[in-house]
C-alpha cells in the first residue's frame, strides 16, 4: 500500500518529461507505518548513472548515490522507501530487466512518457519469491 | 574473524528488522556466505541462480567499495564492518 500525494506524482511526471527521450530516476522519501503502508512525502531526483547511449532504456542509481540518498532522507527525518523511473515510449509496466534488478520491500514507481508527454503512472512491489511484481497503484 | 555486516533497509525484513548482523569469515566472501547461511531467505536476493553475487549488490569494507580492494577475496580483520549497498537499476525493455 502506497500513498503518493499529487505533488510527488506531478514531480515524477515532470522529471520524466524533462529527461525524455531518456529515462529519469530517483528516490521516494517518506515513512512506513506498522502495517507496512508507505506514505511518500517527497521525491529526490538522481542523475541516471548509465552511459549516455543506454539511457533511453536503462537507468542505474549507483551505490554512492544510493548512500547519498539515504543520508538526505535521514537529515529530513525520513527514509528511502522506494524508487521511480520513466519508460520513454513504453507502457508503465515493469520489464523483466526491472524485476531481475529489484529488491523486496521497496515501492517502484514507473511513469510512461509517450512522445515527451507523461501518461500512466503505476507503482509496484516485488513478490517475496522474486517471481513477479505486485501492482500497488 | 568476527565482523559486522550492515543491512540495507530493504533486506531487514529477513533479519528480524536488525540493521546489523555479526558474521564470521577470513575474507569478504566467507563472511557474506556465513551471514547468508544464517538467513537463508535472503540468499535469492543476494545471489543469482548460478550462485554468483548479483551484479547490483555492492559490498563496502568501511568506506571503500571492495571492487577497489581485492574484491570478494579481500581479507578481513577482527572487528571490520561490511555494508551491503544495492545499486538500483532497471529500464523499459529486455534489450
Ligand atoms: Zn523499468
Amino acid at each position: 500500500m502506497i500513498l503518493l500525494p499529487d505533488s510527488a506524482s506531478m514531480a515524477i511526471r515532470s522529471e520524466g518529461e524533462r529527461s525524455y527521450p531518456n529515462e529519469c530516476c530517483g528516490a521516494l522519501l517518506g515513512e512506513m507505518d506498522e502495517s507496512g503502508a508507505r506514505a511518500i512525502s517527497e521525491i529526490l531526483p538522481i542523475d541516471n548513472g548509465r552511459e549516455t547511449e543506454e539511457r533511453y532504456h536503462r537507468f542505474v542509481i549507483g551505490p554512492d548515490d544510493f548512500m547519498a540518498a539515504e543520508k538526505t532522507a535521514r537529515e529530513l527525518g525520513l527514509g528511502v522507501i522506494g524508487f521511480y523511473h520513466s519508460h520513454p515510449d513504453h507502457p508503465a509496466v515493469p520489464s523483466d530487466y526491472d524485476r531481475d534488478h529489484a529488491l523486496p520491500w521497496y515501492s517502484y514507481v514507473i511513469v510512461a512518457v509517450e512522445s515527451g508527454v507523461s501518461g500512466d503512472l503505476t507503482s509496484w512491489e516485488l513478490d517475496a519469491d522474486r517471481s513477479q511484481f505486485i501492482k500497488e497503484l | 574473524m568476527p565482523v559486522t555486516i550492515q543491512i540495507p533497509t530493504a533486506l531487514r525484513v529477513f533479519t528480524d528488522k536488525k540493521p546489523e548482523i555479526q558474521a564470521d569469515g577470513a575474507t569478504v566472501a566467507e563472511a557474506i556466505a556465513d551471514f547468508a547461511s544464517s538467513y537463508p531467505d535472503i540468499k535469492r536476493h543476494l545471489y543469482d541462480e548460478d550462485g554468483t553475487l548479483r551484479s547490483f549488490i555492492n559490498i563496502y569494507l568501511g568506506d571503500t567499495n571492495i571492487k577497489n580492494l581485492g574484491g570478494l577475496e579481500t581479507p578481513l580483520k577482527d572487528g571490520d564492518t561490511l555494508m551491503l549497498v544495492p545499486a538500483i537499476a532497471g529500464g523499459s525493455g529486455p534489450r
